[in-house]
């Protein structure tokens, strides 16, 4: 049977794309960043997981305004990344794992979450950047796994609850674990920490906020659920909505999990950093 | 468009929460944008503003504030940031050029209030 290892989160802030295509670990501005990745590489060295479930949210390339899935799964042999408009490194693309997609598909829509399925599907930093960090050179890192992307929507109100977004994750658990190869997962919840950048406001970060979700996350995501929309929106800022994909991970974990590392880093470009990394119990 | 019952927003000053209603209002502005992912759409908009605007049907508010290069004026006539960027990126701004933009400081001053929050 298919088994989830843990689960990985990241901010995926665009600039980041750049900064690994110049090199840039050792730079003032962005050691602290790049400092928060080695324990996440021995990590998957040790784990080597075969499929990758990544969990983040479109910013205008795969989706637009014209059709906007709450939640969508990707179900495709493989993802392309394309030009988003402003000039990040275009990657190859990613090899997918459809039939998997497709268990989990009919597992989530069994269990009553209505996703979008996507046969195509462009993938933007917000899949891309994460997976860079993790796999370096990817998507030609020799230990990369086949990937599921899993979009929700923060682009446009109504967004998901985080009740639904970390059920949605428990649900999504459910189907991984019932998938009848011995298959290895990790599941990536990618953008956040806070940030604004639209509006008079924009800039805003709240780090005493982030750092209460960062310890909540880990033992009792529960008590994050009490968080409604818009107190996300005040707290977290306009496009710190995109801690529902932590929560949608948190959810795939299960309740025992151990912290293996933690990083959290202000500013990097307009938003707080963080990146966990969480281990399920064998 | 009025939604009695459903409109669950709060007062957050300095924020525009992108619902329908502005989704509504900005669809032809973020459609335009949104075509801005293709390089051969951002060189004809680059060759022709003002027919490239006409083409995706903008409004006169949309309009001035892309002439205007109005960072707040696009999203008060219904500019979502996740496609405004890709307009941005046309006017080579990064996204500190352009929270300085809308908070009235320079880009130097903008980094360093980010920075101020560490």
């Amino acid at each position: 049977m298919a088994r989830i290892l843990g689960g990985i989160t990241t901010s995926h802030i665009p600039a980041v794309g750049n900064a690994i295509a110049n090199e840039l670990y050792d730079d003032p501005y962005w050691k602290p960043f790049f400092d928060g990745y080695p324990k996440v590489h021995a990590w998957i060295r040790d784990n080597k997981p075969d499929i990758v479930i990544n969990i983040y949210n479109d910013h205008g390339l795969g989706f637009f305004l014209d059709q906007m899935p709450t939640f969508a799964i990707g179900a495709a042999h493989e993802y392309r990344n394309e030009d988003e408009g402003w000039g990040i490194p275009e990657l190859d693309p990613f090899p997918g794992a459809p039939e998997v997609s497709w268990h989990i598909i009919e597992s989530m829509v069994a269990d009553e979450f209505d996703i979008t399925s996507c046969q195509e599907l462009a993938v933007d930093h917000g899949f891309v950047v994460p997976m860079q960090l993790f796999w370096p050179g990817a998507p030609h890192n020799p230990d990369m796994p086949r990937a599921i992307p899993i979009s929700a929507n923060t682009v446009q109100h109504p967004i998901p609850t985080l009740k639904r977004a970390l059920d949605f994750g428990k649900a999504l658990r459910r189907a991984v674990l019932s998938y009848p190869e011995d298959l290895n997962v990790v599941v990536l919840g990618t953008g956040g920490l806070s940030h604004q950048l639209d509006g008079e406001r924009a800039g805003f970060i709240n780090r005493e906020f982030d750092q209460y979700c960062l310890e909540n996350i880990v033992s009792n995501p529960e008590e994050l659920t009490r968080i409604s929309r818009m107190e996300l929106v005040e707290k977290a800022g306009a496009q710190g909505t995109e801690f529902l994909m932590w929560m949608m991970m948190r959810g795939a974990l299960g309740d025992d999990v151990t912290e293996i590392t933690r990083n959290y880093h202000i500013p990097i470009s307009n938003t707080a950093s963080g990146t966990l990394l969480l281990e399920c119990a064998a | 468009m009025d939604q009695p019952g459903f409109d669950c927003h709060i007062d957050i000053p300095g924020t525009t929460i992108f619902d329908g209603k502005m989704a509504m209002k900005g669809y032809a502005l973020n459609k335009m944008c949104y075509s801005f992912n293709s390089k051969v759409n951002r060189d004809a908009f680059a060759a022709d503003e003002e027919g490239y605007m006409e083409r995706y049907g903008l409004n006169e508010d949309q309009k001035n504030a892309v002439r205007n290069r109005d960072i707040l004026a696009m999203i008060a006539a219904g500019g979502n940031i996740y496609y405004l960027a890709k307009l941005a990126g046309i006017f080579k701004l990064s996204v500190q050029d352009v929270g300085g933009l809308q908070t009235g400081m320079t880009t130097e001053e903008f980094k360093d209030y980010l920075q101020s929050q560490a």
